[in-house]
């Protein structure tokens, strides 16, 4: 099998996610039935979208392995391949390649307790995980689950629907935030990621943090986690990098040793203390 | 030890033998430098030849390959579908290559043949090829590959090693395609040249002289080599030419790039160089390695240490002194590998 080779698909819908119309949700459903079989994939993990002509791009699978039928991906338009995607419909055909990349570490999240912190167009592979772990067949699997989610505003959470669900669930403690807003019918939290997390304390103890934002929510939220008594080994983030073949052979995504697309893109805050701070 | 001696005089017909069952790459007089490049004719080959300006590389890992294509015409129903180019891997031979070439396609192999992995183009390369290799006596002032685990005589990654005992080549059959390769040559007993090859042997690695020790990089701690001020004076030269990439046998780094020409296209991949400052750019303007100095320690680094502690096999650096001689600002990597070596550790556990 040609792992340079992306498998057919077709897209089956579009969704605008958020209201500067940057991130789009493109639901993807596979040509050949035999191609989804070999697609078989793990929260935390991403793909190649390919789309012929333009080229390239490594996104992280937003839906969850156990949703099938199809595979989802949230985009935000940055560059020329995103670009081109953002001007394609419903029923244009595309390619993915994958799955690639070592997924968060399910074997170890088991019997734990899970906290989930996510800002802004992050959340894509943290959906994946949390449609995962409150699948009836996972549940028992994991112990309490805390989500910290937030946007700059209340039109730039992802998955907006899905959230309001969630946060009606006993099973799962979702803490939606904003940095601001004045919408008078706002429902949820008012403050920055760090604050929240530090506001709603979710306990260390048995307990794995999975951290996925942008630099300075990360930068701001580790000291947090530390303070709540996670240590380094139990806090799991999901790195990103330049990458144009996705499968550790183009030389371009590495930290030292580390190739991003292959051993990576999860990260426990251990293992990225024994790296060269280069991402 | 050598097997068989195969006389000068016959060595033509011999390489006309082998083109009528392989495609025959030799090294090839083009002005002021040498290439490997397909012959046509026996004589075309020269192996007079010190080594080649460009690394044969190219012969696995072309400059410019063509993976795939794709219609992008309206009407067509597979538009937007990419599929595999077609491509030959016909029988072919390198004759002339030097060792430490040889090996570093050993090296590389560590990067497109995992165990879970496999780059298809490459492995299909490798598999049709058997290589000849020619023995170096006159070794170069920038050659040190006897530091690098390889040697003006090693065997690693040829099939068959030919060592100019003056009438003749004495030749050592290594593998199965090294056999195949000379299964009708006519030669003679190799017996008493045995003796001779092993001097020559011996003479030519003391020609070489020693530069730094990768053993030694290899023990001290990737963050220790990584933050050490060393790197600051490295740099300074350097103008991310490129040029070391792209004559370096074990740099592989590539691109991918879709090309477009009316309603149909190509993916194609293309070298690469960590010498430039767009190769790790990321679509949001983020850049983990903008600065120089960021970018010229990653290439030492990745050779002489990451490859090290990743593969287990040695650096990634087969001494043949390509990127000492091309260097525009005389940055030389033995230097700079003596400078590693010497980087003292730190005490913290």
């Amino acid at each position: 099998m040609n792992p340079f080779l992306p498998y057919p698909v077709r897209i089956d819908s579009v969704i605008t996610e958020t209201e500067d119309r940057n991130l789009k949700t493109f639901t993807l459903v596979f040509i050949n039935a035999e191609d989804e079989k070999k697609f078989v994939y793990v929260a935390g993990q991403f793909a190649m979208l390919s789309i012929a002509g333009l080229g390239e791009i490594p996104i992280g699978i937003a839906s969850s392995p156990t949703e099938k039928g199809f595979l989802k991906f949230t985009v935000n338009k940055v560059g020329k391949v995103t670009t081109g995607l953002h001007d394609m419909k419903a029923g244009e055909i595309m390619g993915v390649r994958g799955p690639m990349g070592n997924s968060y570490p399910w074997d170890l999240l088991e019997g734990r307790n899970v906290v989930i912190i996510g800002g802004g167009f992050a959340f894509t592979t943290l959906r994946s995980s949390i449609v995962y772990m409150i699948d009836p067949q996972n549940r028992p699997k994991f112990g309490r689950i805390d989500v910290v989610y937030g946007a700059r505003t209340p039109g730039m959470l992802l998955y907006k629907d899905e959230l309001a669900q969630w946060e009606k669930r006993s099973d799962i403690n979702m803490h939606i935030t904003v940095d601001d807003t004045n919408d008078p019918d706002w429902k949820y939290n008012v403050g920055f990621v760090p604050t929240v997390t530090r506001q709603k304390a979710p306990d260390a103890e048995n307990a794995y943090a999975i951290i996925c934002g942008p630099p300075i929510m990360i930068k701001f939220t580790l000291p947090v986690l530390s303070e709540l008594g996670f240590p380094p080994d139990r806090i799991v983030s999901s790195l990103e990098m330049c990458m144009k073949c996705g499968i550790g052979f183009c030389g371009r995504c590495n930290i030292g040793t580390q190739y991003v697309c292959r051993d990576g893109p999860v990260f426990t805050l251990a293992q990225l203390a024994g790296l060269p701070v280069e991402y | 030890m050598p097997d068989i001696c195969i006389a000068k005089e016959n060595f033509p017909e011999l390489i006309e033998r082998l083109m009528g069952r392989y495609r025959v790459y030799a090294p090839v007089e083009r002005g002021r430098y040498y290439e490997f490049a397909q012959i046509g004719k026996a004589a075309e080959a020269d192996l007079s030849f010190s080594n080649t300006l460009l690394s044969p590389k190219g012969l696995f890992h072309p400059q410019a390959e063509r993976m795939f294509e794709y219609s992008l015409a309206r009407d067509d129903p597979d538009a937007g579908i990419v599929k595999e180019a077609q491509k030959e891997f016909a029988p072919r031979l390198i004759l002339g290559i030097r060792p430490c070439d040889a090996r570093a396609f050993d090296l590389d192999d560590a990067n497109f043949d995992t165990e879970t992995l496999k780059d298809p183009w490459w492995i299909r390369r490798r598999d049709a090829t058997t290589m000849i290799g020619l023995a170096c006596d006159s070794p170069c002032s920038t050659c040190f590959c006897t530091s690098m685990g390889s040697g003006p005589y090693d065997t690693a990654g040829l099939d068959v090693l030919l060592a100019d005992i003056g009438e003749g080549y004495a030749a050592e059959v290594l593998s199965e395609k090294g056999k195949a390769a000379l299964e009708d040559v006519c030669g003679s007993s190799a017996a008493g040249a045995c003796l001779q090859v092993a001097e020559k042997k011996g003479a030519a690695e003391q020609s070489i002289a020693a530069a730094f020790d990768p053993v030694a990089i290899s023990k001290i701690g990737m963050l220790d080599l990584y933050n050490s001020p060393m790197w600051e004076e490295v740099q300074f030269a350097c103008i991310n030419c490129g040029a070391c990439t792209f004559l370096c046998p074990t740099c592989w780094c590539f691109d991918i790039q879709d090309e477009v020409y009316a309603d149909r296209g190509d993916r194609l991949r293309l070298w690469d160089s960590c010498m430039f400052p767009l190769f790790t750019l990321h679509g949001s303007g983020h850049n983990p390695r903008s600065i120089k100095t960021q970018r010229v320690r990653q290439r030492f680094m990745h050779k002489l240490k990451y490859y090290q502690d990743r593969y287990n096999r040695g650096p990634a650096c087969v001494g043949c002194g390509r990127c000492v001689q091309a260097c525009p600002v005389n940055i030389d990597i033995r230097q700079v590998g003596l400078k590693m070596a010497s980087t003292v550790s730190s005490c913290s556990a």
